[in-house]
């Protein structure tokens, strides 16, 4: 450790170069653990989706709905305790532009379903009482400016015509992960005006003991097999599992940018190195001379370089933290739950290590193997 | 008098290892660029080529895709008798009305949820010529009343049971795969064809989705517009195929486009640092040489110029590399879910030349802007210090 002072003094001699690198490891580390925080969050998706909870939807596409008869026979499955519905809206707000999912649901089975969903008692029963109120996500009040009492005017795409609906609860997700840009109104408000068409689009049921859930997916799946709307069941851990693969080869993307992000940048981190090596064969010599021993002066390197690539992973990694934080990114919209998760700084990290050692080992052993009789010459 | 490019050539020469390390990390950032905005590329061409300018798309007023839209079968006589449709060799109208919905396959090798949502479109027999990109390469169309299927051809390789000759199983019945089609790289070729009426009776009793039809004068779409728009029997709106399918691609186009440009603006701060640092060692090292140069007469201007020159040499050979380490990705076909339309299209990474172009100025750009101080300090120079 008494070394330290004349490793930092060596990182001091070239304060631009040195402030150049870190500055380079940073972003780089920034950008891969951004990179990485975009598949784990797609990933925790299906994480915090609950294993008690199963979906039935149709089997043949899942735009198709299911008859309502289906509920009351869902209901007597074994094991299944409680069971709600939801339909797909697809309603177009303003200009359209700014798109966010409606549902019309089920109020009260619904809001039983879904704890993660916390909306304040009051609004709750101000919400089950009328039939146009609707319940929507606190991300949305933010983004739109809407107040409890208002009335939000929406474009069917799916039902045409203009829907009014009065804002009678906000909720909070006590799990980022399930979004807080959802709009929920009451399904018999979506009946009543297109009876002939309207029946629900998923069945969502609560079982008492999730280890039988492949027995009851396949007992309803068994039962409706041969009717005209055969379904799929499945927990919702595995229906998000499936959504997050429509992403297609998103992670492999991920993967290979980030590899080149790191990549690129050794190449810069190791470039400066070398430099400050090159710079110094006259002094390294110099060293030996006064009796520094080959062993010594390899670390003396390799911990130059591990200061350069160790700073720029804490700012860099620390950026990556704080970015969702600060912008509120990682609140609801996109890709709600957005956080860099703690095993993505430990990879963080690790890239961090390799990347001292990759860096740093060729001008360490360059520095160790100096032969110093021809090296002191080249001083003169 | 300006310095010879030769000059700058031969330096870089002279620090072979330095020069490639710095080329390489900007070759890496400009490989990426490529190569991401090759595939927002590759989407938005597969979804423009969908659509052309002389077919009308008409969908329900307010939708805003095929599969929100909904036309009764009543709708449809009328909007057969508009006097727009051309006619084929046989003399019958180009018309074709379709339904359309995403189907759940299983993908080739996943598990039972894994699963992507295939376009299935149901067509009138009009709809290959209609369509003018639609290529049969294996076996003949379907057979009016048969439970038979035409495949596209990127699904290939994707799902199971898509030969030929297979029978793939959907909706409680099975049918017969008879032809494989292609479509000019765009989206029709990661949908499964049927006989409407039989996809009708499937999946949508009593409803079609959209019509398409061929004008009988390509200028003529802003006539038809308006007399759709007049009939009061008919909740119809007319689209300009190209433009309704290339506006399907832009919710993920644009996401696609900007993530490609946040990603390697940010990859590429750190290559000019790289190049920054490269460019301040070469300048100091090569004090006395930069000190003779300016002794022999030549302009402070010429060696700020020949030092950016330099650098720009350098990011150059990067900007290169990149192009040739992004271009074997040409022609990958990767696929993606189009939240647009809720189905899942394949498509071909696509590495244009004027993308490769573009790649090829970033770097320079790069080049230019990490050499700028460096060669400023160069052309500063106090000379009598530097030759001491």
């Amino acid at each position: 450790m008494k070394f330290l002072p004349l490793v930092l003094a060596n990182l001091k001699r070239h304060k631009l170069r040195t402030v150049l690198t870190m500055c380079s490891v940073a972003l780089a580390l920034f950008l891969f653990a951004n990179l990485r925080t975009v598949t784990t969050t797609l990933s925790a998706g299906s994480q915090v989706s609950s294993s008690s909870r199963m979906i039935t939807q149709n089997a043949t596409a899942f735009v198709i709905p299911l008859p309502m008869s289906y509920a009351q026979r869902l209901k007597s499955v074994p094991h299944v305790t409680d069971v709600t519905w939801a339909n797909w809206f697809g309603g177009k707000y303003g200009d359209g532009k700014d798109f966010f999912a409606q549902f019309a649901i089920d109020p009260e089975s619904y809001l039983k379903m879904y704890p993660e969903l916390a909306v304040p008692e009051d609004q709750k029963q101000a919400f089950f009482k009328e039939r146009s109120a609707a319940i929507v996500g606190e991300g949305l009040i933010r983004k739109f400016g809407w107040k409890l009492g208002q009335n939000v005017t929406m474009q069917g795409t799916i039902f045409p015509g203009d829907w009014t609906f009065t804002i009678r609860g906000i909720y909070h997700p006590t799990l980022k992960e399930y979004g807080d840009d959802s709009f929920m109104f009451h399904y018999d408000y979506l009946y009543e005006r297109e009876p002939t068409r309207v029946t629900p689009g998923w069945f969502i049921m609560k079982i008492d003991d999730p280890n039988a859930a492949p027995t009851v997916a396949k007992t309803i799946d068994d039962q409706f097999r041969n009717s005209t709307a055969p379904t799929k069941t499945g927990t919702e851990k595995a229906f998000a599992a499936g959504f997050a693969s429509m992403w297609g080869n998103v992670k492999l993307l991920m993967s290979t940018i980030g590899m080149a992000v790191v990549f690129a940048i050794l190449l810069v981190t190791a470039n400066a190195m070398m430099m400050n090596q090159r710079e110094r064969t006259g002094e390294v010599a110099v060293m030996k001379t006064v009796g520094f021993s080959d062993r010594r002066l390899f670390f003396l390197v390799i911990i130059e370089a591990a200061v350069i690539a160790l700073t720029g992973a804490v700012l860099g990694l620390g950026a990556a933290v704080l970015l969702p934080i600060v912008t509120g990114f990682g609140e609801g919209g996109f890709l709600p739950g957005f956080r860099v998760t703690p095993g993505t700084l430990v990879v963080g990290g690790t890239v961090a290590v390799l990347l001292t050692v990759a860096s740093g080992v060729f001008p360490a052993w360059q520095a160790a193997k100096l032969p110093v009789v021809q090296a002191l010459r080249r001083v003169e | 008098m300006k310095i010879p490019l030769i000059y700058n050539i031969r330096s870089v020469s002279q620090r072979p290892v330095s020069t490639m390390l710095t080329a390489l990390g900007i070759g890496l950032v400009v490989a990426v660029f490529v190569a991401m905005l090759a595939l927002a590329n590759g989407f938005i061409a597969a979804l423009v080529k969908t659509g052309s300018t002389d077919n009308v798309l008409l969908l329900r007023r307010g939708a805003d895709s095929e599969m929100s839209s909904s036309i009764p079968r009543d709708a449809i006589s009328i909007l057969a008798a508009s006097p727009h449709i051309a006619a084929g060799a046989d003399g019958k109208p180009l018309f074709s009305p379709e339904t359309y919905i995403v189907i759940n396959i299983p993908r080739q090798g996943g598990g039972e949820f894994d699963v992507a949502n295939v376009v299935a479109r149901g067509v009138s027999d009009k709809a290959f010529e209609v369509r003018r990109n639609i290529k049969i390469i294996e076996g003949r169309r379907f057979a009016s009343g048969q439970s038979e299927i035409c495949v596209g051809s990127k699904l290939k390789g994707r799902f199971n049971n898509v030969n030929v000759g297979d029978v793939l199983r959907f909706s409680n019945r099975n049918w017969s795969v008879v032809c494989r089609f292609t479509a000019d790289g765009s989206s029709f070729e990661s949908e499964i064809w049927g006989e409407n009426e039989q996809f009708q009776s499937v999946f949508r009793g009593g409803a079609f989705q959209d019509v398409a039809f061929r004008l009988k004068d390509p200028g003529a779409f802003d006539d038809v517009k308006r007399a759709f728009l007049a009939d009061q029997r008919i909740q119809i709106d007319a689209h300009r195929e190209s433009e309704f399918y290339a506006s399907q691609s832009e919710l993920l186009g644009n996401i696609l486009r900007i993530l490609a440009i946040m990603i390697t603006s940010i990859m590429s701060v750190g290559a000019v640092f790289g190049a920054v640092n490269t460019m301040y060692a070469a300048v100091s090292s090569r004090t006395p040489e930069i000190a003779v140069l300016l002794t022999l007469g030549f302009h402070p201007r010429s060696v700020l110029a020949s030092f950016l020159a330099e650098s720009a040499v350098i990011a150059f050979i990067g900007g290169v590399l990149g192009c040739l380490l992004a271009l074997p990705i040409n022609g990958v076909v990767t696929s993606t879910t189009n939240w647009s339309s809720f189905s899942e299209i394949a498509f071909a990474f696509r590495v244009t030349p004027q993308l490769l172009l573009a790649g090829l100025v970033f770097s320079v750009v790069m080049g230019v802007i990490g050499g700028f101080f460096p060669a400023r300090r160069a052309s500063r120079m106090p000379v009598i210090q530097a030759l001491r």
